[in-house]
């Protein structure tokens, strides 16, 4: 049995109590009329100016960008002002809602890996299944603060879903036209189906899973595996779904196909990392003794692989839409070009290529601190992954790395660490019955 | 290399493994094992040293990519910059997008083929190469372990048998 190390717990703890601090501060923060808003950008100009400039000196510089966000900037009409005032109260909204669906996304990518270790049959596996288990408990808790925050949305407490603004869908044809797919009501249903469903698979595969460890035969073994072969389908579908609606929906004007792919891509290998993580740091701890550096390698292999199918899918989405240049589609990238090339550009170093070196050798793959560093810059790179997907929409040049997202990763974090080992402590870290656990103790490459 | 060797036949893989063991503890110098399907840990048993083919590929890869690279900053940048689509020719950077289909497969390409080449001419195999086969049953369900005589032939036929071979005969080594 793990227990809890008190450090750790308290690290949680203190985690999210300043994350909290700082998540209020940006809340008390955001401007509540539009002269406290320009206010707030004369002041902060200087600071734009030196940002742009260092972004350009990166080298992915274009003075383009730069010329048009001043040009921006000075026209004063009246819309824009309530738009920058929009932009502005959505901050700390976004950065909460950012963190909150990436701690989701990576116990919802380790919900996916779980079952497909269980659909394969995997020989390797077993010995992580408690790990994956007691990180998708957090599936629970993330998922009902997601589910809150778009509920929140629906409520009108924040402008990030535009198409939930009545009075902007009565001008806007485009949205009327999928009001039919993007109305408030259907929005939540559709999102307390998905929930419903992952939470439910999840809490039913760890009962089978544990139930497996005091029964005599397999039949609990077999159920989990039709049970994970059934999700997996239900998954594809409802994720898919799920991206369309929580992240592609903030900006309603666009589309993208292959988009839900993407989405999974970027919640599978952060899942992914964080089981390496997790394991890794079980395995220090003296917890997991069966658990060997082949283990390790595998998760290493699989960290590596699925960074590039997540850069292979990013690219696929970007060459489309730049080679052909339809105005309706390219805005996207425009908007993430000219205000985002740091995150931008950065998130694909430190998402492809950090890894793709870094996890390339073999013998590096068994190295715990090689996995444990790639782990960190491929899950920062995620959550500079779903920034950029988040931000451009909902706050656009007004965005900065500052107080409320490092609250909102803060808070998010500790809760993460808090309930993912609270769940660790619940039952033993080594399934006992499983079919294929002498084999995946024995796993060795 | 000794010009007579001993060869020892076996019939299975795992008294292969144990075998080339037990001769190893006994400090005699394998010369060649000879196996119908590749033996798991077979390498590690005789402590032969690991591949360095991977490595060579990674800069094979390099090669292709820095070929790719050139090559259309050749033609499509510096040598005839036409506007073909709306597309900027002006800086590689600007078009790179639609250079990276190529510059993926030439680094595959490159990264394959010449590790291949490699794997051949390391290997030494080529077509109308003479076979170098002891015996003709190592290619169906026989294992052979080859170790030089050097005036203890008698103590290591003894060793081999001790180890099950099923087969052993000293012979002479041509070359």
């Amino acid at each position: 049995m793990y227990t809890f190390s008190n450090r750790l717990r308290i690290g949680s703890f203190i985690a999210m109590a300043a994350g909290l601090l700082f998540l209020g501060i940006g809340f008390v923060s955001a401007p509540s009329t539009v002269e406290e808003a320009k206010a707030m950008v004369a002041s902060a100009h200087g600071d734009d100016h030196g940002g742009g400039h260092a972004e350009e000196a990166t080298g992915h510089g274009e003075e383009q960008g730069h010329g048009a966000a001043a040009a921006h900037g000075e026209e004063h009409d009246a819309s824009h002002d309530t738009h920058l005032l929009h932009q502005l109260q959505n901050r700390p909204w976004s950065a909460l809602y950012v963190a909150a669906f990436f701690f989701f996304m990576i116990a919802l990518g380790v919900l996916a890996f779980n079952a497909i270790q269980r659909a394969a049959q995997a020989g390797w596996s077993p010995i992580l299944f408690r790990v994956m288990e007691g990180i998708t408990a957090y599936l629970v808790p993330g998922g009902i603060i997601v589910f809150v925050i778009l509920l929140l949305s629906v409520l009108h407490m924040n402008h990030l879903f535009v198409w939930m603004d009545a009075e902007t869908v009565a001008h806007d044809e485009l949205l009327q036209g999928k009001a039919g797919y993007l109305n408030p009501t259907f929005f939540l249903i559709r999102a307390a189906i998905f929930l419903g469903g992952w939470i439910f698979y999840r809490q039913y595969s760890r009962k089978l899973s544990l139930a497996q460890d005091e029964s005599d035969d397999d039949s609990n073994f077999i159920k989990n595996f039709r049970w994970s072969a059934g999700f997996l389908v239900f998954y594809l579908v409802t994720e898919s779904m799920m991206s369309w609606d929580w992240i592609m929906s903030l900006d309603p004007h666009w589309f993208s196909t292959l988009f839900g792919w993407y989405v999974f891509a970027s919640m599978f290998v952060s899942g992914i990392t964080v089981i390496a993580l997790v394991t890794i740091y079980l395995k220090s701890r003296g917890y997991l003794e069966n658990v060997n550096n082949s283990h390790i390698h595998d998760l290493a292999k699989f960290m590596f692989g699925i960074s590039i199918f997540w850069t292979y899918l990013w690219f696929a989405q970007f060459m489309l839409i730049w080679y052909a240049d339809i105005p309706e589609e390219v805005t996207y990238y425009v908007a993430r070009f000219q205000d985002y090339k740091l995150p931008f550009f950065g998130m694909l170093v430190m998402n492809f290529a950090f890894p793709l070196l870094v996890l390339m050798n073999s013998d590096y793959k068994r190295v715990n601190w090689f996995v444990v560093m790639a782990g960190i810059v491929v899950l920062l790179g995620h959550y500079l992954d779903i920034f950029n997907m988040v931000m451009p929409a909902t706050v656009g040049d007004q965005w900065y790395i500052g107080l409320p997202e490092i609250g909102g990763l803060l808070f998010f974090g500790g809760l993460f660490v808090f309930w993912v080992f609270t769940a660790l402590t619940k039952a033993p870290l080594q399934p006992k019955r499983n079919p294929f656990i002498e084999e995946s103790k024995h796993f060795h490459y | 290399m000794a010009s007579k060797v001993i060869q020892a036949l076996y019939n299975d893989d795992d008294v292969l493994m144990h075998a080339v063991k037990k001769v190893r503890a006994a400090h005699h110098h394998i010369e060649e094992v000879y196996t119908p399907f590749p033996v798991h840990g077979l390498d590690k048993a005789m402590g032969l040293e690991g591949t360095r083919i991977a490595i060579a590929s990674f800069m094979y890869g390099c090669l292709g990519l820095t070929v790719a690279i050139v090559m259309m900053n050749y033609i499509m940048i510096e040598d005839w910059p036409q506007d073909i689509g709306g597309k900027p020719s002006f800086s590689y950077l600007e078009n790179m997008p639609a250079f990276v289909p190529i510059m993926f497969e030439l680094t595959v390409f490159f990264a394959a083929h010449l590790m291949v080449i490699t794997f051949y001419l390391r290997s030494r195999m080529w077509p109308f190469k003479k076979a170098e086969n002891p015996d003709k049953r190592t290619t169906d369900d026989h294992f052979l372990m080859e170790i030089g005589v050097h005036d203890n032939e008698s103590e290591l036929a003894d060793l081999l048998w001790e180890t099950g071979a099923v087969e052993v005969k000293v012979t002479e080594k041509e070359s």
